[in-house]
Parts: C-alpha cells; sequence; structure tokens
C-alpha cells in the first residue's frame, strides 16, 4: 500500500530517517557483518592475528558433539516452552470468555507476569526450588522427592522450562482471549443450535476459528524460547548441570564472553541469524496469510 | 474574486493521458460545475487547480497570475473533500482556523473571522464540538466554513454531498448555491450527480474519458447537446438513442417513419428524451408497454419497440397499464429530435 | 448487546462455578511465585534457611525494603531503579522519536533509495541483540560506551517493530487530511507535528508501554557492558546479589529487589492495561 499523496522534497525525508538509518548501520548491520566476517577466522591465543579458515569454524561446530547436543538442547526446551506456556493460556482463556461479566477482572489478574522480567521469574522460580530454602522443594521432599536440579539435568531443563513459560501464559491468555472475543456469537449460536454441546463446537468451531492465533503464536513463543530466555538460563542453571541447558543462545554468550572463542561464537551467530531469518519468514508467510482469512 | 483560465490542460499518468487537453475560461464569481461518471477526469481536473496533482501539459491561470507550479497555499484556493477532511483531533473551530494559524495571523484575528463564517453557516453552537460529535450535514458545513474562513478568490468542491442522504442533499445543495451568490466566489464543483450540475451550475463542464464533451450553461446542454454522450448523461430518465436511416425527407426508424429536422441523410442516432413524448394515436412509435412506474406527477413507461429496442417515455399524470403487452402509440415535436452522427457521436444540425 | 441474549450458550449454576473455580486455581497457581517472594521479602533470614519458610507474610517488610533500597548487596537498589529508569524511558523515547520521524519519511515521501531504507530498517526485524552479541559488544566497547547509559540505551534503540507500526498507522490517515492540511498551506512538519502527532497519541502511549517494559526488562545487554556495579540495572543486578562459592544468599534482601523490580513494569502494565492491550496485538500483528 502507498500513499497517493505525498510531500516534495528529498532533503527533509533523508534527515528524518538519517537517525534510524545510522543507528542500524552502527549497531545492527556492522556487528552483523562483524559476525559474519569473524566467523572466517580463528584468532590465535592473544588476539593479536587470526588465521583465516573459511568455513574451518562452521565444520568444527557441525562436529562438535557439545554444540550438537545445545540443538538438541534448544529443539526440546523451545517445545516444551511453547507447549507449557499455550495449553494453560488457551485453558483460561477458555474459561475467562465464558464468564462474561468477570473476564475483565481474571484478565487484570493474569497479565501480571507479562510485566514480570525473565530474569526475574528466573529468580522467583529459583528461590521456590532451591536446593537449601525453596519451598517446594522442601515439600517434594517430605513426599519423597529429592528434588536437585543443580545435579540433575532434567530436573534442570523442567524448571527453567517452568520459569519461562510462566510469564508467556499471559502473553498467550491476552491473544487466545481476544481471538476468543472476536469469534461471532451467531457462528457459537448456530452450533449450537445444530445441537453440538460445548466441546464438541469447541474443537470443530472455535479452534479453527483461532488458528491463525494460534499459528502466530507457535511462531512468537519459538522465537521467544530461543532468544529472550537467556536471563532464566543464566540466573537458574547458568547452562549446567553439565550443558543440559545451554541453548545456543547462551552458548554464543558463554563461548564468547566467557571462553573468549571468538571465531567459534561469531560462527554461532551466524547460524543463528539464519535461525531467525526462517522465523521471520514463517512470521510474514503467516502476516500474508491473515490478510486473506 | 478571480477569473480561472484552463488554457488546453492535460494531464498523463506514466504513459496514459487521463485529461487530454481541456481549455475553460471561467468568470470572475462564476459557478462551474464539472460533471461525468466515475473515471472521467474530473477530479483530477479539480486537484490540478488545486495544486494537489501536477499538471502535465498546457497553463492554468487563476487570476491571471499562471499557477501551475504554485503550490496550494499560495494558489489563493480553498477546497472542500468529499469525505470533509476535517482534522478528528481538533475543535470545529480549530478545524476552521488551521489554516489562518499556518498563515501566522493574530488569534484575536483567527477567532473572529471563525465566529464570522460560523454565523453565516450556524456553527457557533458547535464550535467546540470534535468532528466525531457532529452530524454529517454538521461535518459538510464545517468543511465549507474551513473553506470560507479564508476568503479564498477561487473554492473547490470534491463531490462535496456525495456522503449525504437524499434529502440533506437537497437542503446542501441550495445552501451552497445561496452562500456561493452572497459571497460571489468563483467556484468550481466536482460531481458525478447530473441533477447537482443542472441545479448549480452557471455552467457545466460533461467529462468523458479526459475530455470535455460539452460546454455549456445546464439548459443548453439540455436542449442542445453537443455529443451523445452528454445527450444520455444529463437528463433523467435517459435519452432514448435508437439507429435511425435520414432520408428524403423522412427519418426512418425501422418502419416507422419520422419527420427528419435537419435533413441529414444516411446512417444517424436518434435521440429522444422520454419527456418530450407525447401519447398520439396516429404517432409513428409503437411501443409495447412492460412496465409502468407512477411516479405521481408523471409515469414513467418502459417497454420495447418493434424491432425490440428498449424505450421509455414518461407521460404526465397517472397511467396504468393492465397487462404487459399493451401497444401504446407515441409522437414527438421535429425541435425535440436530437440527431448524432453515428460514428462520431457528434451533433447534427 | 447480543451477549445478553446468549443464554443458551453461556454456562449456568454448577458449571458456572466450576469455570470460576478453575479461573482462580489458575490465577493462584500464577501467582504463586509472586506471592512467595512476597513473603519472603517480609520475614527475616533465619526464618528462611530453616525451611519450610512461613506463606504469610511477616513483620520486617520496612526493615528489609529499607536495606535493599539503600544499601543493598553490592550497591543500594536505589540505584540501581534509577539506572533501570533512565534506560527504559531512553530507550521507549528514542525508539518512539526515531521511528515516527523514519515512517513519517517512508510514508509521505518519495525519495531516492526510499526503498532501500526501508528494506534495511525491516531487515533489522530479525537481528536480536542476542545473536551479534560479541560484535556489538566491540562496537560499543569502540566508542568508550562500556558503563555508559548511551551504551545501555543505543543499541537497543533501532528496531523495526516500532517504524512498522507507526507506518501501518500513517497509512491509515485518509490521504484527504495530507490535502486539507496543504491546501491550508501546512509544511510537511506543520502537518507531522499539528495532524500526524496528535492523531498518533494513542499509538504512541501504546508503543510506550510496550517499549519500556522492553527496556526495563533487559538483561544480557546490561550484564555485558556494565562492569561498574554503579551502572547496574535492576533486573540485572539481582543476579549480581548471589554470593559465589558456599556463602548464603541474604534472601529477604534479594526477594525485595526482584519485588522492587517487579512493581514500575507492573504499575505501567496495569494501569495503562486497555492501551497495552490494543498496542501489543496491534504491533504483533
Amino acid at each position: 500500500m502507498e500513499k497517493r499523496v505525498t510531500f516534495k522534497g528529498w532533503l527533509l525525508p533523508l534527515c528524518l530517517i538519517a537517525p534510524q538509518v545510522f543507528i542500524s548501520a552502527v549497531f545492527f548491520f556492522y556487528p552483523a557483518g562483524q559476525a559474519v566476517w569473524q566467523s572466517l577466522f580463528i584468532p590465535d591465543p592473544f588476539g593479536l592475528s587470526s588465521q583465516f579458515v573459511g568455513l574451518g569454524n562452521f565444520e568444527y561446530l557441525l562436529g562438535d558433539p557439545y554444540y550438537r547436543a545445545s540443538f538438541v538442547t534448544t529443539a526440546v526446551f523451545s517445545t516444551l516452552v511453547t507447549l507449557a506456556s499455550m495449553i494453560p493460556a488457551l485453558f483460561l482463556a477458555v474459561m475467562a470468555d465464558r464468564l462474561v461479566k468477570s473476564a475483565g477482572t481474571y484478565r487484570t489478574l493474569l497479565i501480571w507476569p507479562y510485566a514480570v522480567a525473565p530474569a526475574v521469574a528466573g529468580v522467583l522460580w529459583m528461590f521456590m526450588f532451591n536446593t537449601r530454602v525453596g519451598v517446594v522443594s522442601w515439600y517434594l521432599g517430605q513426599l519423597g522427592y529429592d528434588w536437585n536440579h543443580v545435579l540433575n539435568g532434567t530436573e534442570a531443563m523442567g524448571l527453567v522450562v517452568a520459569a519461562s513459560a510462566w510469564g508467556r501464559i499471559s502473553y498467550n491468555f491476552l491473544f487466545f482471549f481476544a481471538a476468543l472475543q472476536a469469534v461471532p456469537r451467531s457462528i457459537i449460536e448456530a452450533a449450537a443450535i445444530d445441537g453440538a454441546r460445548f466441546w464438541r463446537r469447541f474443537f470443530t468451531i472455535v479452534l479453527p476459528l483461532l488458528s491463525p492465533t494460534t499459528f502466530f503464536l507457535l511462531v512468537v513463543n519459538i522465537v521467544y524460547a530461543f532468544f529472550e530466555t537467556f536471563g532464566v538460563i543464566h540466573t537458574i542453571t547458568a547452562g549446567g548441570p553439565q550443558q543440559s541447558t545451554t541453548i545456543l543462545v547462551y552458548k554464543v554468550f558463554s563461548d564468547g564472553f566467557v571462553s573468549q572463542d571468538l571465531g567459534s561464537s561469531a560462527a554461532q551467530s551466524v547460524i543463528l541469524l539464519v535461525v531467525v531469518g526462517l522465523l521471520t519468514v514463517l512470521q510474514f508467510k503467516y502476516i500474508e496469510k491473515r490478510v486473506h482469512y | 474574486m478571480a477569473t480561472v483560465t484552463f488554457d488546453n490542460i492535460k494531464k498523463r499518468f506514466g504513459p496514459t493521458e487521463v485529461i487530454k487537453g481541456v481549455s475553460l475560461d471561467v468568470a470572475d464569481g462564476e459557478f462551474i460545475v464539472i460533471v461525468g461518471p466515475s473515471g472521467c477526469g474530473k477530479s483530477t481536473l479539480l486537484r490540478m487547480v488545486a495544486g494537489l496533482e501536477t499538471i502535465s501539459e498546457g497553463e492554468l491561470r487563476i487570476g491571471n497570475r499562471r499557477a501551475n507550479d504554485l503550490e496550494p497555499m499560495d494558489r489563493d484556493i480553498a477546497m472542500v473533500f468529499q469525505n470533509y477532511a476535517l482534522y478528528p483531533h481538533m475543535s470545529v473551530a480549530q478545524n476552521m482556523g488551521y489554516g489562518l494559524r499556518i498563515a501566522g495571523l493574530p488569534k484575536a484575528e483567527i477567532a473572529a473571522k471563525v465566529q464570522d463564517a460560523a454565523k453565516l453557516l450556524q456553527l457557533t453552537e458547535l464550535l467546540d464540538r470534535k468532528p466525531r460529535q457532529l452530524s454529517g450535514g454538521q461535518r459538510q458545513r464545517v468543511a465549507m466554513g474551513r473553506a470560507i474562513v479564508r476568503a479564498p478568490s477561487v473554492f473547490l468542491f470534491d463531490e462535496p454531498l456525495s456522503n449525504l442522504d437524499a434529502k440533506l442533499r437537497v437542503q446542501m445543495r441550495l445552501e451552497i448555491r445561496e452562500l456561493q451568490a452572497k459571497l460571489g466566489i468563483t467556484s468550481l464543483y466536482v460531481t458525478h450527480d447530473q441533477v447537482e450540475a443542472m441545479t448549480m451550475a452557471d455552467r457545466m463542464i460533461v467529462m468523458n474519458a479526459g475530455r470535455a464533451e460539452q460546454i455549456g450553461t445546464p439548459l443548453d446542454v439540455y436542449e442542445r447537446p453537443a455529443t451523445l454522450f452528454a445527450a444520455q448523461f444529463i437528463g433523467s430518465p435517459s435519452m432514448n438513442v435508437l439507429e435511425g436511416e435520414g432520408r428524403e425527407g423522412a427519418l426512418w426508424l425501422g418502419a416507422a417513419r419520422l419527420p427528419n429536422p435537419t435533413g441529414h441523410r444516411g446512417p444517424v442516432m436518434l435521440g429522444l428524451r422520454p419527456e418530450h413524448l407525447v401519447p398520439d394515436p396516429e404517432g409513428p412509435i409503437a411501443m409495447q408497454v412492460q412496465l409502468a412506474e407512477p411516479l405521481g406527477a408523471n409515469t414513467l413507461l418502459h417497454g420495447k419497440l418493434e424491432a425490440g429496442q428498449g424505450f421509455t417515455a414518461s407521460l404526465p399524470g397517472v397511467h396504468t397499464v393492465a397487462h404487459g403487452g399493451e401497444i401504446l402509440r407515441l409522437g414527438i415535436k421535429p425541435e425535440n429530435m436530437h440527431l448524432f452522427d453515428r460514428a462520431t457521436g457528434l451533433r447534427l444540425g | 448487546m447480543a451477549r445478553e441474549i446468549t443464554g443458551m450458550v453461556e454456562r449456568r449454576g454448577l458449571g458456572l462455578w466450576l469455570t470460576h473455580l478453575g479461573m482462580i486455581a489458575g490465577v493462584l497457581v500464577i501467582f504463586f511465585p509472586i506471592w512467595l517472594a512476597f513473603v519472603a521479602s517480609t520475614v527475616t533470614q533465619p526464618e528462611i534457611v530453616r525451611p519450610p519458610m512461613p506463606l504469610w507474610p511477616g513483620d520486617q517488610l520496612i526493615e528489609n525494603y529499607t536495606a535493599a533500597l539503600f544499601s543493598g548487596v553490592n550497591v543500594p537498589v536505589l540505584s540501581m531503579l534509577g539506572n533501570s529508569l533512565i534506560m527504559a524511558v531512553g530507550i521507549a523515547v528514542g525508539k518512539i522519536i526515531i521511528s515516527l520521524t523514519s515512517a513519517f519519511a517512508i510514508v509521505y515521501f518519495r525519495f531516492p533509495g526510499r526503498n532501500m531504507f526501508f528494506w534495511l530498517i525491516f531487515l533489522t526485524l530479525m537481528l536480536p541483540v542476542e545473536v551479534r552479541i560479541v560484535p556489538t559488544y566491540e562496537v560499543i566497547a569502540g566508542f568508550g560506551m562500556l558503563n555508559s547509559y548511551q551504551g545501555l540505551i543505543f543499541p537497543l534503540v533501532a528496531s523495526a517493530t516500532a517504524t512498522f507500526l507507526f507506518r501501518q498507522f500513517f497509512l491509515t490517515v485518509p490521504d484527504e487530511l495530507a490535502e486539507a492540511a496543504r491546501v491550508d498551506g501546512a509544511s510537511p512538519m506543520q502537518f507531522f507535528r499539528d495532524i500526524l502527532l496528535p492523531m498518533s497519541r494513542t499509538n504512541i502511549a501504546a508503543l510506550f508501554v510496550i517499549l519500556f517494559i522492553y527496556g526495563w526488562n533487559q538483561y544480557l545487554w546490561p550484564l555485558l557492558i556494565t562492569t561498574d556495579p554503579s551502572m547496574n540495572t535492576i533486573v540485572m543486578g539481582i543476579r549480581q546479589m548471589f554470593p559465589s562459592g558456599d556463602d548464603v544468599a541474604d534472601w529477604p534482601v534479594i526477594m525485595a529487589t526482584s519485588i522492587l523490580a517487579m512493581i514500575p513494569p507492573v504499575v505501567v502494565v496495569i494501569s495503562m492495561q486497555k492501551l497495552f492491550i490494543r498496542g501489543l496485538v496491534d504491533s504483533e500483528k
């Protein structure tokens, strides 16, 4: 879509767009270019010179069992976060949608966690499950379950998933709720007159109508799990135990800043760029579809 | 107040020519209506006068000053838009005064001018309201007020009444005309509604496909349409157009023999206005009536001629049709017959 | 409203109460972590380290919060709050300003390179800071912006989302308004200031809420570039309050800090709920 009416001149618009272009160039494109460039080199240990290795860093990464494990970890993590945040959210939204009068109150109560930073969420959950002082872990101990996410990789994964999904439930709830409210009442009524009972109506009519929202949230939540959960992992497990919660973004950080392995970190950045690119394309496919929906 | 001169104005969008050369002298204080079907270029023509579209070729003079390259604000014009284009976040008074504020007039002077215009348009009570709190007719008045406040030399109206309901349209039509007459400001008014054109214009331009088909007073255009297009566009219900054959002393419409007012020979298009037909048992036109639409003062009869062409007659008073298929014989005065060239559509005689 | 006559498809009696019960259970589960943090911020350290800790608030609220705000662990939390506020407001305001002007340029002008710039901005959608941290860090270090507000704010200011939201909105503004403004003699910037900006008020406010939270909740970036504790933001500063090694964390103060870190964004979200939801649903679409 374009405006039919425009103002004349080219100097003024260039000045208007300059700040954003400048900041994008300095803080986005230059660093992204640097990432691509650095990914082709291995610096010597003193950082004085570097050796061109072509795709060597990528070759090494793809052969590295730790990196491949990190891919699997990320896949498991993001799948679990997406499911654990979307299913409860849909369930809550369906219930809230039926409580016409009090739906607003519940919504107000439920949007809180959205405002809580992932890193703070991590601290809260780490506190609940802390092996020494955690309330939940203590009660689990009373029930005979010895919770220890510091040593047990599965429990660690469960905890970072729960902490990451927690704030996201609010976000997904808002979208599902808005989408449910937008389902025309007449369609529901027609289905009711056709004799469909509640769950039947939900699965045959409401859920299909929600599919654009569901697809959108799917993509957005995967992006979230990939890139925005760093704070949760850093505060709760720092990637451990034995790298069992080291997702790709965390590995870029730990290899680049902790181990100072710049070539590898840059190559990982480039791989992540490709992943983000694919996810963005997916998101835009969705937007295009939505136009026709 | 000013004259406006169009000197062979053309407009091209890329390779397509949408205005194919329009020339016109608008006298000071004249009310010109530009009328035509959608896509004929009438709005583009108006927007070129406003300075919202560039002029590809030709010269536009406002008050004897070349205006082709002037900014809208320097042309001394004011415009009323189809959807009014009121600034939604400004009150009525702010809307009307915005142009004066831009021009840097002192606040008191702006307020006084807005008050005057508001009084003229009976908007005084509404000055503090926002556009969304107004009815369609009131918004229309505010849009007018915004134009008046600036005391321009030329008013431009772009289908200003098309968003109003039928009743309001008739009322606003009169108001606009009265106001314009009172202020004596040269006006260009675009519409697709031929009734508006007939009732409001001093002179009208009938446009079709980027060309001015005819420029003249409403009665001129009605009585002596210059082209087949103008003939059919102006007048309601629209003119019957039939293929005829001019011969010695007569015009043949299939087997029907009509007088030949121009004496033209050969194939022609014959135009007959429905309201000019009169019932006449001896009349040459035989119409098989299929449907009657009683309008009260007159009745529209729709049917077919012998050769199957659709035909409409408008007869005074009430006519009932007992059943479809009734044959009605009609006649027409020679001076009410319009002949056009079959190839060019131009008027003959 | 149509809703009033939909009794047939609405739940009544037992079903209604069960639904309420389900909702309340959901709300309680969602709330529990926050509640626990709040309780922990009102009791003494011994009460926490001797599990199980109480589930009802104690009487140490004022003591713990005072300790957090004015002494903290490394630095007073008050200074971290200040840094967070500057960063969040800086990012929100900065983004809104550069997005407004660039969207205005893209929508209302035709100038050389317009398409190229459009795509350049568009591409930044695909580059979250997390995937380019090392080189971006080097840029900031090169400018000498480590431990500075500019360093905290600038890399996060350019984002395509706000530009796109404004572009979408400007495209819905009727063309006639710009034409009327031209006929009224307004220059492009006068049109921008007098017509476009006031019309964008709700969009600007909604975006401010979202961007404020985005800025406030940043973690990785401040973690990298603020090595000086006096420049720490509160969200990243909490993690720095945990002792290394086997020392026992000062839980009441840490939890009071967590609560303090949540309050500003939560207050903003709750108080501007309607705007925020509208902005969220619009901007993400």
